[in-house]
């Protein structure tokens, strides 16, 4: 078979691969067109997985990218249940795990990850939870009854997510993290720190510096020990310590690959037709930069966005400011562009006890912004920063602090 | 069915190139001003995930949503791609001795 009339294939229907199989088709793509994935369900949206699916007010035809009568009518065959085994680039091919081969014009890698276990717990174990797919998410909301009592091991966004949404549903929470402080490797000091005072506000008792000795339990774990011998009863523990990039079919087929699939700027890998995108790429944000991997709901939408336009012989190299957001009771965390490890440059306080971080660089050019507020309230000026960025010209540190000043203001001026 | 005029806000209310949320019975709107005070009104959920576009930012005449970015021409309510794809409903609006007023079908 030539490889050139040969279908398009997307392998992983995650929120990437499923992003670029619509806009292949939103692009005009009329050819055979073939979206893998391991699960059944059509592609969708993770963020409402720890939130409004567990709360029960969101379902997954709300965050899904479509139905799947939308993707038989656009004629993409979604494949579920028969995985990919190996690739082999050479040949433009790949076989299924029922040993069947599949030709292919271009290959799109968007294999995502799947969470990081925790290796001090057996598997076996009935009540230990993780949280990455919706049918994790479903098992988890079954477990959240009112008065259950929930360690949760991990201080990132899942399991600060999880905490807050599991308070919500009359859980009694307990968090444990082993670092310094919450979300520690993506937030800055006094994020971590607002988070920390919001979660004990509201009843969870976060650990920090935590060490796990041991659980006990036999089917199920009945409870956590800690180093210094403290135990603390449960009947749920949910692990969010992380993603762990599905990387292994692009190198078993020598593809290069570092924490992720490596990509030129054109979202290409190391192998002729074959791209990345998503939670498993790893990128550079600008032609010096650090190879890196994104796990955002913004990455997976824009590079698999990008990556269908680039299928199609587009040669555009992938450019976006990065972002992300997190919700939390009744607060949300929104970060844009790159935030550094010193200290904000500028700080404005805005309305109820919300805030805006800036970070400039030695021109006064802002490169990031963190906003902490009310529900969505700090979106506007989060969106203004992202275009501040875009347009780098030197700001005034006085009125980036002052929160009299619209940002608007400063974008046009 | 016959169109009832709502009173939502006085005009000085909504900042020029902003917007304001305005519930009404079981129902959410946003409330639009342009740079050159038109204003407009759509739903006020956006199509895509159900977030209050209110949060979100107003430029020239394209309403973003405060979460995933998507975006609208508020004043045709039309969506301008993806993560968007259904257009927003849009409500006549009129000001009336200062106030500003919002068309509902009842």
């Amino acid at each position: 078979m030539n490889s050139a009339n040969a279908p398009l294939v997307i392998v992983g229907a995650g929120h990437a691969g499923g992003r670029a199989a619509l806009t292949l088709r939103a692009e005009g793509y009329s050819g055979r067109l073939i979206l893998i994935g391991d699960e059944s369900h059509p592609p969708y949206e993770r963020p409402p997985l720890s939130k409004g699916l567990l709360q029960g007010t969101i379902d997954l035809a709300g965050y899904s990218l479509c139905d799947s009568t939308r993707l038989a009518e656009l004629e993409i065959e979604h494949l579920a249940g028969n995985p990919v085994k190996s690739l082999d680039p050479q040949q433009h091919r790949l076989q299924l795990a029922d040993g069947s081969w599949l030709t292919y014009a271009r290959l799109l890698l968007a294999t995502g990850g799947r969470s990081r276990r925790l290796s001090s717990l057996p598997e076996h174990l009935g009540n230990v939870l993780y949280l990455r797919t919706h049918d994790e998410a479903l098992a988890l909301r079954a477990s959240l009854r009112p008065g259950a009592r929930l360690v949760i091991i991990g201080g990132g966004f899942i399991g600060l997510e999880v905490a807050a949404t599991a308070r919500a549903l009359g859980c009694t929470v307990t968090l444990l993290e082993a670092g310094p402080r919450l979300a520690g490797r993506v937030l800055p000091e006094r994020l971590s720190s607002v988070l920390l005072e919001l979660h004990r506000s509201q009843g969870v008792d976060v650990r920090l510096n935590v060490v796990i000795e041991a659980v006990q339990g036999n089917a199920c774990v009945e409870a956590v020990q800690l180093v210094d011998g403290e135990l603390l009863p449960c009947d749920l523990v949910v692990v969010g310590i992380g993603m762990q990039p599905n990387i292994e079919l692009a190198a078993a087929a020598g593809i290069e690959v570092g924490q992720g699939i490596r990509v030129d700027a054109q979202l290409r890998t190391s192998a002729p037709d074959i791209f990345a995108a998503g939670d498993v790429c790893e990128f550079q944000l600008h032609p010096q930069g650090v190879f890196q991997r994104q796990e955002t709901w913004r990455n997976a939408e824009t590079q698999g966005h990008h990556a269908a336009l680039n299928l199609l012989g587009g040669e555009q190299p992938f450019e976006v400011i990065p972002g992300f957001w997190s919700d939390q009771y009744d607060w949300g965390l929104q970060i844009v562009g790159v935030i550094s490890n010193a200290e904000p440059t500028a700080i404005r306080a805005t309305a109820e006890g919300g805030f805006l971080l800036f970070y400039l660089d030695a021109e006064q050019r802002l490169l990031g912004a963190c906003g902490w507020g009310q529900g969505n309230s700090i979106a506007k000026e989060i969106k203004l920063c992202e275009r501040l960025i875009a347009h780098p010209n030197p700001l005034s540190l006085d009125a980036l602090a002052d929160a009299g000043v619209p940002l608007k203001q400063l974008l046009r001026s | 069915m016959t169109d009832q005029w709502i009173d939502v806000c006085a005009v000085g209310e909504i900042n020029e190139e902003d917007v304001i949320r305005f519930d009404h019975g079981q129902h959410t709107y946003a409330v639009y001003r342009s740079a050159d005070s038109e204003f407009f009104a759509t739903a006020g959920l956006c199509t895509h995930e159900s977030i209050h576009l209110a949060d979100g930012l107003v430029m020239e005449h394209v309403i973003e949503c405060p979460k995933h970015n998507g975006r609208f021409d508020y004043r045709s309510g039309k969506a301008l791609g993806a993560p968007v794809c259904v257009n927003l409903k849009t409500y006549p609006v009129r000001v009336e001795a200062g106030r500003v007023l919002l068309a509902i079908t009842v």
